[in-house]
């Protein structure tokens, strides 16, 4: 069986799926933090297999960019973490409710 | 005579009660006389109007002078209008109630002096003549009904006079909510005649009434809701407790408004709605009952009582049940057909105020009389007079000849209206007849009671007069005489008068003919004998009044308990059934499902709103999660619409 | 042929690392499964005939994210925490799965237009032209330069020790 576009679609929208049950349900905020990353590297696939069967370049530079964009992020969102943990002394997501009614 | 001065009638003594009560009071209260003497000018003034207009109206067209209506204000389609009228009736009413307000204004200027509230009273009693002129001058129910919603209040302002006596006030509150009971069935008749025939005018209703175009069911609804106010303020059972009490106040207050004037408004208003009576056979019968039955139920009552006043409200109250008896039975005449229309009309009208007219002059003497008595004495009750007719020759005689007047005896005036009513009763409705002559006995035993326990024997009272003079009981000043004295005079020749007549019927007897009949006798020998027998127990002392007390204790104590009836009405009806029964479930449906409601609402927001709070968790993945399932919402949406 | 084989292997591979990821209790091996998790990506790359991205992949996210986020595991240390589970487990397991299950039906119910011939040759050249030459993607490209900038600097300002000014 070839393997073609729909095959690294299906991929990409599982590792999304899977980035997202592990981002809403995961309590410490650095595994939230992972689950992100993954959920960008499942874009990222879909992007690729698109550059590759479509033909065109564009995919592979708009995954550049989106990498780019993914270390700014996990070098801010840590340093966040890192900040709250010197306050808290907790990375436990569920207690980060400053915001409740 | 022009329509200016004929509403100056009513106009004069409001301008009183304005200038008493805004200038007078105010700023002259250290010569509380001047008060005084606006009423009596301002009255004189009305009674001087009154003359006049009483004398046009009887060389006017149709005795009619005049019927005007002003237009006040108009809601939607319904127009309300100030309409005055001077007719006969309307004419002999005023001179009525001017002459006798006029006698006791210049009566209390002396019996309350001294008084505190002295300008007070004289506010209120301008305020008080006003209103009834105005009653008694209206030509619309509704106008009529603001008047006599006026009168009532100065019956309150007027009772509850000495209000920090707590008697007082309570006496001023009950007379308010008994005659308020009537008031109400009063206005749902005015309302319903309303939505029955669109209109207030009482012209306009009698026509509506006689034609037959309100009849039926309808016309007896109305006519006895407009029974139940004249109840109210006339006294008659059941609404009668509130009279007695009334008693209460300065006797000349008494003598005006709970004897000559303000109770008459009732009989006056079902003189002037009589063919509204007349004209439903239910109706009717119930006026005559009540009124026969009120008449013989009083006189009971006042048979027992030792306060003189209070034989004296008895007395009234049997009076206006007669005065009701006289128009019930010639409306059962002329429901049975005995009498036509047009006789009809005007004979029962004649009968009823010819009686009012006299009864009116003799009660108020009475009651200035007894008023005199106390001045002497300090105190009503009979049982501590006595004697007091060396000491106040005036007062004792003009007292034997209201009294005289009062049961009936000929040629005085009583015995003239008393016959007219008789003779209608005996033609139409003879059980009242009878029932009417036996009262008459009992008027006159009980009047000559008070007579001879106050005025005969020896001086039965322990301290002086209130006055602290240590030389004895004196005669009144000249100011309280003079009334009596005028008064005493109109008691004797006022059934001289040809009431009767001017109000349109062909009723006067004649004077020296009416002894042909036997009926004159007969009402004479029961009159007679009730003073014979008052004289053997209070004078002779043949039979002692003791000994007949004794021997008929239960009956003597119903009646000194006035039959129970306040009691009834006030720890049963009142405190059983209203207060510890309806009230406590109303209280309930208001706490419970009014408040309910409401709390219930603001309940429900408080926890709906508590349940929706929950979302905003400050929590980050909540509002993750929100916004994946916003996102499978979305494109379930376009899914679907697609 | 190869690239079928290479696909299904690493795609397993990167599934299961994910899934290791989100079921692992210890939070360090998360982090490693994480990596293999990236590597496997840039296999999948190689496959893609996407070579310059692959070694992209690994220098960027292998080689700093797992590397600073190791580091930030390492200072955050809980008292024996590790990485539970919090109360949105089902929600979450329910709307990952529709998620899924939808993305799967739109997938493969959609006519995906392909070209004739996929790609193939160096793309490092591509993807400079893409980017440098006339009518390029330069802007973006400035933009991303300014973004790491801030990010850099974000960092800096707020790990900074408030003692010495």
């Amino acid at each position: 069986m070839s393997v073609g576009l729909e095959h690294y679609l299906v991929l990409a929208a599982i590792l999304f799926s899977i980035g997202l049950y592990g981002a809403l349900a995961k309590r410490n905020a650095i595994v939230i933090l992972m689950c992100i990353e993954i959920m960008l590297n499942a874009v990222n696939i879909a992007m690729v297999a698109f550059a590759h069967y479509v033909n065109v370049i564009a995919g592979q530079v708009f995954t550049i960019f989106i990498m780019v964009v993914a270390a700014a992020e996990v070098a801010v969102g840590l340093a966040l973490i890192i900040t709250i943990f010197r306050n808290r002394k907790t990375v436990d997501a569920e207690k980060y409710d400053l915001m409740k009614w | 005579m022009p329509n200016a001065a004929i509403i100056s009638i009513i106009l004069l003594p409001i301008c009183s009660f304005l200038i008493i009560s805004l200038v007078l009071r105010p700023f002259f209260n250290h010569r509380p006389k001047l008060s005084a003497y606006t009423t009596i000018t301002a009255i004189a003034g009305s009674l001087i109007l009154s003359l006049w207009a009483l004398a046009s109206v009887s060389g006017a067209e149709h005795h009619v002078l005049t019927n005007v209506s002003y237009h006040w204000l108009s809601i939607g389609d319904t127009v309300i209008e100030l309409g005055f009228t001077m007719d006969s009736l309307a004419a002999i009413m005023v001179v009525t109630v001017s002459t006798i307000s006029l006698l006791v204004q210049i009566y209390s200027l002396g019996y309350m002096k001294g008084d505190g509230g002295y300008a007070r009273y004289f506010a209120f009693m301008s305020l008080f003549t006003g209103s009834m002129l105005g009653l008694v001058m209206a030509n619309n129910l509704l106008f009529l009904f603001l008047f006599w919603e006026g009168v009532g209040l100065c019956s309150y302002l007027l009772i509850g006079f000495w209000f920090h006596k707590p008697s007082a006030a309570r006496a001023a509150m009950k007379a308010f909510f008994v005659t308020r009971l009537g008031d109400f069935g009063f206005l749902v008749a005015v309302i319903f005649l309303y939505a029955k025939t669109g209109t207030f005018n009482i012209g306009e209703l009698h026509e509506a009434a006689l034609a037959g175009t309100l009849g039926g069911t309808a016309l007896t609804v109305a006519a006895i809701g407009i029974f139940s106010g004249a109840c109210g303020k006339s006294g008659q059972f059941p609404l009668h407790t509130w009279l007695p009490d009334a008693m209460e106040g300065p006797t000349p207050v008494s003598a005006l408004i709970h004897a000559a004037t303000m109770v008459t408004a009732g009989v006056y208003l079902v003189a002037r709605m009589f063919p509204v009576f007349a004209s439903s056979d239910t109706a009717i019968m119930v006026v005559a009952a009540i009124g026969g039955f009120t008449a013989i139920f009083a006189a009971s009552m006042g048979l027992v009582a030792h306060d003189v006043k209070r034989v004296l409200a008895y007395s009234t109250i049997s009076q206006l049940g007669y005065m009701m008896l006289g128009l019930g039975a010639v409306g059962m005449g002329y429901a049975s057909g005995h009498l036509d229309e047009h006789t009809a009309m005007s004979l029962g009208v004649a009968v009823a105020i010819f009686h009012l007219f006299t009864h009116a002059f003799f009660k108020a003497l009475l009651f200035l009389g007894s008023g005199s008595a106390s001045h002497a004495t300090g105190t009503f009750d009979m049982m501590k007079m006595g004697g007091l007719r060396k000491a106040q020759p005036i007062t004792y005689a003009t007292f034997v000849i209201g009294s005289l007047s009062l049961a009936g005896i000929w040629p005085l005036a009583g015995f003239w209206s008393k016959e007219g009513i008789l003779h209608e009763a005996y033609h139409y409705v003879p059980v009242l007849f009878w029932v009417a002559m036996i009262t008459v006995f009992m008027t006159a035993f009980y009047m000559f009671r008070a007579v001879f326990l106050t005025f005969h024997g020896t001086y039965r009272g322990g301290e002086a007069d209130n006055h602290g003079h240590s030389h004895g009981l004196h005669e009144s000043p000249k100011v309280m005489i003079i009334p009596l004295i005028v008064l005493a005079t109109l008691a004797v020749v006022a059934g001289w008068l040809p009431v009767g007549n001017f109000l349109g019927a062909h009723t006067h007897f004649s004077f020296f003919g009416v002894l042909s009949g036997w009926m004159a006798w007969v009402s004479i020998l029961f009159g007679v004998a009730g003073i014979a027998l008052a004289y053997l127990i209070y004078v002779r002392k043949w039979l002692s009044a003791d000994s007949i007390r004794a021997s008929l204790g239960p009956v003597h104590t119903t009646l000194i308990r006035k039959y129970f009836i306040d009691e009834l009405y006030e720890r049963f009806i009142v405190m059983r059934v209203l207060i510890n029964g309806l009230f406590v479930i109303l209280q309930w449906i208001d706490t419970h499902i009014v408040d309910g409601v409401v709390n219930g609402v603001a309940a429900v927001t408080i926890r709906t709103g508590g349940v929706i709070r929950r979302l905003e968790t400050g929590q980050l993945q909540v509002y993750g999660l929100a916004i994946a399932i916003g996102i499978l919402a979305i494109i379930a949406c376009v899914f679907i619409f697609s | 042929m190869g690239q079928q084989v290479a696909f299904w292997i690493l795609a397993l591979l990167c599934v299961g690392a994910a899934l290791a990821v989100v079921y692992v209790r210890d939070i360090f091996r998360v982090a490693l499964f994480m990596v293999l998790c990236f590597l496997a990506v840039a296999g999948l790359y190689v496959t893609l005939n996407a070579d310059f991205l692959a070694a992209a992949q690994i220098l960027v996210y292998v080689g700093a994210i797992g590397v600073l986020i190791i580091f930030g595991i390492m200072l955050t240390r809980e008292s024996k925490r590790g990485s539970p589970t919090g109360k949105l487990r089902p929600a979450a397991m329910l709307v990952a799965f529709l998620f899924m299950a939808t993305m799967i039906a739109v997938i493969v119910g959609s006519e995906w237009y392909v070209a004739s011939e996929p790609s193939s040759g160096a793309t490092t050249t591509q993807i400079a032209q893409s980017i440098f030459d006339k009518d390029g993607f330069i802007l973006a490209f400035e933009i991303a330069a300014a973004l790491l900038l801030a990010a850099v600097i974000g960092a800096v300002v707020l790990t900074r020790d408030k003692k010495d000014k």
